[in-house]
């Protein structure tokens, strides 16, 4: 199946539409939540909690017995919100600092998690083939009802991001201030952590475990780079997250032997290398392009402070001089003169230089702020 | 016990300990993380080396793989670099990138490559043993058992010969740098032998699990001591105990080794955690509450001191004038009279020359701002704290 063929079926086609709405809900709301994530700097929690999530998926099935996915989740969140308040406890209760205390976390239960798994798999019961695909996750096996899920918790997730928007933006960035404002930070802190946690739950079955911290980061990593704003910041990184996971369905499903969760963090790392690259504001190619040119603009400034220092000697400014006097050293290029010439600053006639009165008025006033102000 | 269980618990030992050096020094650097990104990256490095050598144990493979590992901290630094994300978005960026790329290239062979996602990040130990390293004909132990052995001499040989380097780097940047040893070689070496060590052991224990075994004995070991020679030993101890103590809990429950091992250090870390002496939650907690009793001590004295009028110095106009409760109020004034610091005459309370010189010192140092000094004095003072 090649990718026209994919587009025509995605409508008509029951699974293609499945897997592609519940990649594309998915992205939308972990780019959505990811973008706090990255904000305040919890990364890496993304990964700690998808990890501590496994031991909780394989209790739910030791208690329950059944395959049922809403109670696997159940389990995961709140060995997710486990890890995650642990993680807190090591942090601020002793004095090892929060990559230790991530690490820590995400090895031990993830270890955890893998004991049962192993342990489940040799009790006598026909049902337990499967859950290992909460390890890399499988998209193929998402039905309706997932994705109905997935929508629900999005719309709730979107419900309570609006309606506490101002005091998660305050807390965000001035957690002080928030505090004197009378806020309970700590509830706001509980809750969008907790929606952070719920975001990573949802993709366990989709992406897996071991990807699900890059669902988080790297369309909230991407959309940053495009704005200052907040809530653009947030539409962003949304709108990045769902064509990841629509693109990476695509790519995934036109070819055999292609896992969706990796090839969807393959398409998000593309939008963040191009992001890092072609941001207008922030970009690394705008960034080298601006710097360049501010060397350029410093030599020719050179150049002409240089002019004007020679210039000064003499009772007439517009006194030629050789060009073999300027040298390398001032910034002088045959480029920066000509640009020189261009603006009127400097006369050439033949091998001989003169500074203008324009040119001679602009080299006193270049370090006068309030002239270039203007 | 048969021979292939001593051999499994030996090579899960020599994992233990050659992951507890460089852990050691990640946990102290704060990069405890970059191991768990190394763990993940090292995928495609480890799939491209067994295209080549079509074996998982060659030191090719292993040298590949552990390049991969050196991109990604340089890949991180780099991103870094760019001040367009914060250091910990540059990790989660890199690592599942390039285990992705990992994860695609096994699926897309899956036909002719018998390596396989869960294996390398697993592991599985039971099975180390039958894989034998055979030399002209004379089987000479399990394969794994000397790739690590082997791993483990090189890291001890850096440690001992790089010790005081790295302990300098480790706790001065600048005064390494400024003494002449280059911090990045340092750093650099260091990010090479944890790769090394996560290939060498994901093939027993699992890349993830490596990860376990290089910051929970650190962990561990550091909420008990400061010192780094007796961390380093703490930390080899834990992990030691704790490859064998998994070994035969895993034997009990059937299930995975590397799962179990982790099981282990999870459970020893709990128990530090809580009863460590020092920094564990419990004596954190109990400290606090000492001190917040000897701070209202403190206060009660300060009272006591600026006030002679005996209406003011009577119990029961103390308990509504600083606002406590009963049984607070009771608590401070037990210590008080325990340690001398007051006297109780008919409810009327009045300082002894004990709780005055007491007293005046701590307002001293409190107007000169050096609240500290208060704590040293407490040793001097106090028989019985609170």
């Amino acid at each position: 199946m090649d990718l026209q063929e994919y587009f025509s079926l995605v409508f008509s086609d029951y699974t293609l539409r499945t897997i592609t709405l519940g990649t594309a809900v998915l992205g939308a709301v972990t780019g959505m939540l990811g973008s706090f994530a990255v904000l305040r700097k919890q990364s890496l929690l993304g990964d700690a909690i998808s990890h501590a999530a496994l031991p909780g998926i394989a209790i739910a099935f030791l208690i329950t017995g059944a395959k049922d996915s809403n109670t696997l989740l159940l389990g995961a969140l709140v060995s997710g919100l486990l890890g995650t308040f642990w993680i807190r406890g090591i942090i601020s209760k002793t004095h090892l600092k929060s990559d230790t205390a991530l690490g820590l976390i995400l090895s031990l239960f993830f270890g955890f998690g893998m004991l049962l798994l192993t342990f489940i798999q040799k009790q006598p019961n026909a049902n337990q083939a499967g859950l290992d695909k909460y390890l890399f996750g499988q998209a193929a096996t998402l039905v309706e009802s997932d994705v109905w899920m997935m929508a629900t918790v999005t719309g709730i997730c979107l419900f309570v991001l609006l309606l506490f928007w101002k005091e998660f933006k305050i807390l965000l960035f001035d957690a002080d201030y928030t505090k004197t404002l009378g806020f309970n930070t700590k509830f706001i802190d509980i809750l969008i952590t907790t929606f952070i946690v719920l975001a990573i739950v949802l993709g366990l079955q989709t992406v897996g475990v071991v990807l699900m911290s890059a669902m988080l980061l790297a369309p909230a990593a991407a959309a940053r780079q495009w704005t200052n704003s907040l809530a653009k910041m947030v539409f962003l990184a949304a709108l990045f997250g769902a064509f990841s996971g629509v693109f990476g369905t695509a790519i995934s499903s036109s070819q055999n032997n292609l896992s969706t969760g990796p090839v969807i963090v393959l398409v998000a790392a593309v939008f963040v290398i191009f992001s890092f690259i072609f941001s207008p504001s922030r970009g690394l190619l705008f960034k080298q392009i601006r710097f360049i040119k501010n060397r350029r603009d410093l030599e020719l400034h050179k150049t002409l402070a240089f002019m004007h220092q020679i210039a000064e000697t003499h009772e007439n400014i517009s006194h030629p001089h050789a060009i073999k006097i300027l040298n390398n050293f001032q910034g002088f290029t045959k480029g920066t003169l000509q640009k020189l010439v261009k603006k009127n600053y400097v006369t050439l006639q033949g091998n001989m230089w003169s500074l203008t009165e324009e040119g001679f008025n602009t080299a006193s006033n270049l370090y006068n702020q309030q002239a270039n102000n203007e | 016990m048969n021979n292939a269980q001593i051999e499994i618990q030996l090579i899960a030992s020599l994992v233990a300990i050659a992951c507890a050096i460089p852990g050691t020094f990640l946990v102290l650097r704060k990069m405890a993380m970059i191991s768990d990104a190394i763990s993940h990256s090292i995928l495609p490095g480890i799939v491209i080396g067994f295209f080549i050598t079509q074996d998982l144990n060659s030191p090719l493979l292993i040298l590949l793989a552990a390049f991969t590992g050196i991109i990604t901290v340089v890949l991180v630094e780099y991103i870094q670099k760019t001040g367009l994300v914060k250091e910990d978005t540059a990790i989660g960026l890199v690592f599942p990138a390039l285990f992705s790329i990992g994860v695609i290239l096994i699926a897309k062979n899956a036909n002719d490559v018998h390596l396989d996602v869960d294996a390398v990040l697993l592991g599985e130990l039971a099975f180390a043993p039958f894989d034998r390293l055979v030399v002209s004909g004379v089987d000479i132990g399990p394969k794994s058992l000397w790739v690590i052995g082997t791993i483990l001499i090189i890291t001890i040989g850096l440690l001992i010969a790089f010790f005081k380097e790295l302990k300098v780097s480790t706790f001065d940047k600048g005064l390494a740098a400024s003494l002449g040893f280059s911090p990045a070689i340092i750093h650099y070496g260091l990010m090479s032998v944890s790769s090394v060590t996560t290939v060498g052991a994901f093939d027993a224990v699992g890349a993830i699990l490596v990860v376990a075994l290089m910051i929970a004995p650190a962990a561990t070991a550091y909420l008990l001591t400061t010192d780094l020679k007796k961390m380093l030993w703490l930390a080899i101890g834990f992990g030691v105990l704790s490859a064998i103590s998994g070994y035969w809990f895993a034997h009990w429950l059937d299930a995975s080794i590397a799962g179990s091992i982790t099981t282990m250090l999870g459970l020893i870390f709990l128990l530090v955690y809580l009863f460590a002496p020092n920094k564990g939650v419990i004596a954190v907690m109990y400290r606090n509450k000492q001190q917040q009793i000897e701070v209202s001590l403190l206060t009660f004295l300060l009272h006591l001191k600026n006030h002679t009028d005996e209406r003011e110095r009577h119990v029961n106009h103390l308990q509504e004038h600083i606002n406590w409760q009963k049984v607070r109020a009771k608590t401070v004034l037990d210590l008080a009279l325990k340690n001398n610091m007051i006297v109780r005459d008919k409810n009327i309370i009045s300082l002894t020359e004990k709780g005055k010189l007491f007293t005046s010192k701590a307002i001293d140092y409190i107007i000169t701002n050096e609240d500290t000094q208060i704590e040293d004095m407490k040793d001097d003072f106090f028989l019985f704290r609170g």
